[in-house]
């Protein structure tokens, strides 16, 4: 196979592999692409950089034929694309790895990777021959995993080489990874970089999709960065420094908050030897403690489920303990649910803002109170007292600054930044002597971000205790007092925000306790 | 005659496996459509429709054979309908599956009438005769048993396989499995998401009309309004009684005709103690019973009931 | 074509899109009155002039509507949280089974008692009912759809027990049916002459009353949170399992009283036609009617009087009245995705 691409090689020395002209796309009244013009050079690695929002996912799904441009060309290989097409992406020799994975979940690895490169028609299928292909592409790159396997028992990073698999059993030259590292732990990201030099070495071209600044300058052999839709940036990596393509990616500096540091307060929310199972018996959180004084903001570290999802479930209500005390300004709370940690002064600021944050058909002043619309102030014998509601949406939108919305405009219609801010409102205006933070800036831009952690920040003046739970270790370290790791449901002691950097924390959060941080290679 | 005797005879053994006819078409039928991720509540009417085109055809002259292929073309017909307000719209699929199932067993109604104004006695045909396979229905038991059916009662046990093998050894059948599991990975790979299910909509919705035709063309001989009689529903049940496997559905089948071959005898000697009426509730409250045993350890397909809208995730 | 979510609704979309809907289904219909070889404009003129052509055609057609209100606000309010209660032909006849037995002797109260009092034991009957199913799915995760269905022929075998048994009425001359409900408890007439009773106004007072009710009520918030997004509702600390046993009681107990309403309005004692399908008819009432509960007024009238222009069309051409089977289940699914088109905005490519 190398000897055959051998002049493929040399001749896209010469030519880009993938050229993107004029690329174009709008969503209503936004334009998500605007005129985008790229190249991706033979065996490079192309990091395509830009915040949340600004438009990298939608390029990338404009090349792989989930959407059509409104306007621009893409040629692959020299050959023109056809437009909204996954198969002629395929065809071409372009392989996606989508930030959301798209497998069965019921279906094994092999059923997963073959899936579609069979004719649909076959009367049977050879799986031999299949397997086999498998097992000789994952010894290549070192992406090992057993084909009969179930997609439901993988971990998330062997859900990911599936994907990878996925590609290059289709013959894929060109790949495009969205935001790969998201889900690895630091170490992980080191093996996954091998892989990638391993891929790249072979022939391949990689488009690498972030918005980490420090993969970016590690892996990327060339970047273009992406602002509200439109490229600003498009240079060799050894041209780039941090500090120029943050403010490629920004556009304008933002002021991050800074808070004054405090005195802690009297404990408000303490965990003693917490335990959760899920039905099958499953150990989600082994034996967690914590204790969380008013004031502070305690960070909770990890890869993505190793117990983040369930710690918060039990501080929001949604699980209760199998085992272990769950306190509450001093009281144990022994009957949970949400609307028990609501009335102990707990306020949850859930991780997915759509799903679990508001409901999207109802009115921005039946949001603001779907927490407390049975209380004295907006019911009275059984029925919402109307004005009432409509007063304190005023109120609140006024004070937490919600754009584009007035009491009855539908939630469904706000911006992330703005729904955010209606669940931050409502959860703030009860003055909450905890807050649960899942991942409060999410998906958000930078200067939403930002007033997201100003308000935090402001009910920790105010005398609250904030949990942050993010995967995002910047933000962690730029926002905690201290921090703890989470690593399969065992959290660690925490430390105070001055002990930890990245590369300790990097190592808990792969499951090194910190005592052996100092010995780890 | 008791439970024993009732055991033993030939003829109880016999209607369990004609009975069983229908529901496995249907089951079969509603297994496709659910694996693809459509919910398909369509199923009682399209039962409904399946009987009346058949028996309508050969009553104007058609053959048996050429009924079934109406039949089921019929069915394919309002898959497509079905599927497309299910799967390219998107709308709710519990409603729709009811407007089809209303639609269809009306239409089926009213062109029965129009096209046979002024009958008060259901008119009669003559359906499939039972067709004794040469040697096998010589065998002692099993020949009168299996071997000597209606063709359409070989045509569903066949089928069984066919469709087994069909989901799970075949590249159709991985992505007709995927596409109700994560329909997004299916699109991935450039399949069309919404072609495909439209496929296993129809062609499940054909199986289930061949099963309302085995009703008219070979088990009667007239088809009358109301006939299928919840059927349809059984089926839904069964489908998940069986797991969402061919196998099983096939076994949920017979067990279910066997507890309607078995009330019909039993009701005869027992009819003075137990009203008849709490013998006909029986495959009802069994189905129930069925989900209810069944549900916990209920695998849905993970898509199942959500729809696709291409670029929404 | 593909369709993209519209931020803005104009007001008269909501409206002009159903309305374009039922339009298209006559259209379609259309095409079979021309098959079955009637002229489609006298035919359509058959149906008007049959449902309101005269106050006796009105008065018919507003009989038949009152049934039909009850058991679209049963799939109305039902269909809101999202509990797919497919089970009102069930709940109807349990509410009709249910007032038969205290209303034929057991209970005497004076009539402005007695008439609350059935339709209190009906909604109760059919409430319940539909707890069965529903606590199964609560507890077992046990689809609430193909049992709701299930069980309404098990309790039309019920009754069909009842009817031929311990309940048939000896001076009935043979036929299937219970005694009399008594003189108390019988819905007064409106119109001299007609058939029409006060089984229209309860069920008019009922729609105001679960309009307010889900508009303005804290319970009724609590249902449309929960049949908006379950997962934001009980994250909120709405309290998912009661709010679905409530819903279940109060949607099965309107369909319940619409088993009362024909029993003590219409017909007097229970039969086994008491109802030819209001139950299933309802769900097309509560789509046509977008779900809401006031709407459900007028879209039971519209469906009533297509039953009832249909039977007069095919009394005066010989047009199967199928037609109207045909007619409601078309416009249904059309309603269906007209809807989707006042959410969504078509656009091609």
């Amino acid at each position: 196979m190398p000897e055959a691409q051998q002049p493929a090689a040399v001749e896209a020395a010469v030519q880009p592999v993938l050229r993107l002209s004029g690329v174009t796309k709008r969503f209503g009244a936004l334009t998500a692409n605007n005129a985008i013009s790229l190249d991706l050079q033979g065996g490079e690695i192309l990091a395509l950089l830009g915040e949340n929002g600004a438009g990298k996912t939608t390029l990338m799904s404009i090349l792989f034929g989930h959407y059509v441009a409104d306007d621009g060309e893409i040629a692959a290989f020299g050959a023109p694309l056809p437009a909204g097409s996954p198969k002629a992406a395929i065809a071409a020799g372009i392989g996606m790895v989508h930030q959301h994975f798209t497998l069965g979940e019921n279906l094994s690895v092999l059923d997963n990777i073959v899936l579609g490169t069979e004719p649909l028609w076959a009367l049977g299928q050879n799986s031999g021959n299949a397997k086999q292909k498998v097992n000789e592409l994952a010894g290549r790159f070192g992406l090992d995993i057993d084909p009969q396997r179930l997609i439901r028992d993988l971990s998330v990073g062997e859900r990911q080489r599936v994907e990878i698999l996925k590609a290059l059993y289709r013959g894929a030259r060109i790949l495009i990874l969205d935001e790969p590292t998201a889900v690895l732990t630091p170490q992980e990201v080191e093996s996954f970089f091998a892989t990638l030099k391993a891929m790249v070495a072979d022939g391949l071209s990689i488009i690498f999709i972030s918005h980490k600044l420090n993969e970016v300058m590690a892996i990327a052999d060339r970047v273009a960065v992406l602002r509200q839709g439109s490229l600003v940036a498009d240079f060799p990596i050894a041209e780039a420094s941090r500090e120029s393509l943050a403010e490629a990616m920004v556009g304008r500096a933002v002021e991050l908050p800074e808070r004054e540091t405090q005195s802690a307060g009297d404990t408000v929310l303490n965990l003693q030897d917490v335990s959760l199972r899920d039905s099958a018996g499953k150990t989600l959180l082994d034996n967690v403690s914590l204790t969380l004084k008013a004031g502070e903001v305690l960070g909770i570290a990890g890869v993505s489920g190793n117990g983040q999802g369930p710690l918060a479930d039990l501080l929001s209500g949604l699980a209760a303990p199998d085992a272990g005390a769950l306190q509450v300004l001093g009281d144990r709370v022994t009957k949970v649910s949400p609307a028990a940690m609501l009335n102990r002064g707990i306020g949850r600021v859930p991780e997915d803002r759509h799903a679990t944050g508001v409901i999207g058909d109802f009115s921005v002043e039946e949001n603001l109170v779907l927490e407390v619309y049975g209380d004295s102030r907006f019911c009275r014998f059984g029925f919402l007292k109307g004005a009432a509601l409509r007063r304190n949406a005023e109120t609140l939108i006024e004070d937490f600054d919600i754009r584009g919305a007035d009491p009855q405009t539908t939630t469904r219609s706000l911006s992330g930044g703005n729904m955010q801010k209606v669940i931050l409102a409502r959860v703030l205006t009860e003055k909450p002597r905890v807050i649960l933070a899942n991942q409060p800036t999410r998906g958000l831009d930078v200067g939403a971000a930002a007033t997201v952690q100003r308000l935090l920040f402001a009910a920790c003046a105010e005398g609250a205790g904030v949990i942050l739970i993010s995967e995002d270790l910047e933000e962690l370290l730029q926002m905690s007092d201290r921090v703890a790791v989470l690593y399969q449901g065992r959290l660690s002691d925490s430390m105070a925000v001055e002990e930890a950097d990245l590369r300790t924390l990097g190592l808990m959060m792969a499951g090194h306790g910190p005592g052996e941080v100092g010995d780890a290679p | 005659m008791d439970i024993l005797e009732i055991f033993v005879s030939l003829g109880f053994w016999a209607a369990l496996v004609r009975m069983a006819t229908p529901l496995i078409f249907g089951t079969l039928g509603e297994l496709i459509c659910e694996r693809a991720g459509v919910l398909n509540l369509g199923i009682e009417g399209i039962m409904t429709m399946g009987a009346m085109v058949a028996w309508m055809w050969v009553y104007q002259g058609g053959d048996l054979w050429t009924a079934v292929l109406v039949a089921a073309v019929f069915g394919a017909l309002f898959g497509l309908l079905h599927s497309g307000f299910s799967v390219y719209l998107g709308v709710s699929q519990h409603v729709t599956g009811i407007g089809i199932t209303l639609l269809a067993s009306a239409l089926s109604y009213f062109a029965f009438r129009m096209l046979l104004p002024d009958v008060t006695t259901p008119p009669k045909i003559d359906p499939f005769k039972p067709y004794p396979i040469p040697g096998l229905s010589e065998l002692p038991f099993l020949g009168e048993v299996l071997f000597t059916q209606s063709p359409l009662t070989y045509l569903a046990f066949f089928l069984v396989p066919v469709v087994g093998y069909g989901l799970y050894r075949t590249p159709l059948g991985l992505a007709l499995r995927m596409v109700g599991e994560n329909p997004m990975a299916v699109e991935a790979q450039g399949i069309d998401v919404h072609r495909l299910r439209t496929a296993a909509v129809m062609l499940g919705s054909a199986f289930m009309a061949v099963g309302g035709a085995f009703l008219t063309i070979s088990v009667f001989d007239a088809f009358y309004i109301g006939m299928i009689n919840g059927r349809g529903w059984i089926c839904v049940a069964l489908v998940i009684f069986a797991s969402w496997r061919p196998g099983k559905a096939l076994l949920g089948a017979l067990l279910f005709a066997a507890f309607e071959a078995l009330q019909i005898r039993v009701q005869q000697s027992a009819s003075a103690f137990i009203p008849y009426q709490f013998f006909l509730m029986m495959p009802y409250v069994l189905s129930i019973l069925a989900m209810i045993v069944m549900s916990r350890r209920a695998a849905y397909p993970k898509a199942l009931l959500v729809p696709f809208r291409k670029g929404e995730r | 074509m593909r369709l993209e979510p519209r931020s803005h609704v104009p007001l008269w979309l909501n409206f002009a899109a159903p309305l374009s809907a039922i339009a298209l289904a006559f259209l379609l219909c259309a095409l079979l009155i021309a098959w079955a070889g009637a002229p489609v404009l006298a035919a359509y003129g058959a149906l008007l002039n049959g449902a309101f052509g005269s106050v006796f055609a009105l008065s018919e057609t507003l009989t038949r509507a009152a049934p039909l209100i009850f058991t679209g606000l049963a799939a109305a309010v039902a269909f809101r949280a999202k509990l797919w209660n497919i089970g009102g032909e069930g709940q109807l006849y349990a509410g009709a089974l249910a007032a038969t037995y205290v209303g034929t002797g057991l209970v005497e109260l004076p009539p402005f008692l007695m008439i609350p009092f059935l339709f209190l034991v009906g909604a109760l009957a059919g409430g319940l009912l539909l707890l069965l199913p529903v606590i199964l799915k609560l507890k077992l995760r046990v689809d609430e759809v193909v049992t709701t269905l299930l069980l309404n022929f098990v309790v039309l075998l019920f009754a069909n027990y009842l009817l031929f048994g311990p309940w048939k009425d000896p001076l009935a001359m043979g036929w299937p049916q219970a005694a009399p409900i008594i003189d108390e408890g019988v819905l007064s007439p409106l119109i001299a002459r007609t058939r029409l009773h006060s089984g229209l106004i309860w069920a008019v007072f009922f729609a105001v009353c679960a309009w307010a009710f889900i508009r303005y009520s804290k319970w009724g918030f609590e249902i449309r949170a929960v049949g908006n997004n379950p997962t934001a509702a009980g994250f909120a600390g709405i309290p998912l399992g009661a709010t679905v046993l409530r819903t279940a009681l109060l949607s099965g107990g309107l369909a319940g009283m619409a088993g009362v309403c024909e029993l003590a309005g219409l017909k007097g004692y229970l039969t086994l036609d008491l109802s030819p399908g209001f139950g299933y008819t309802g769900i097309a009432v509560a789509m046509l009617a977008g779900l809401h509960p006031l709407g459900v007024i007028a879209s039971a009238i519209f469906i009533a009087a297509i039953y009832n222009g249909a039977d007069a069309m095919s009394r005066a051409m010989s047009i199967s009245n199928y037609l109207a089977d045909v007619m409601t289940a078309t416009a249904l699914l059309l309603v269906l995705a007209s809807v989707l088109f006042v959410r969504y905005q078509p656009r091609l490519r």
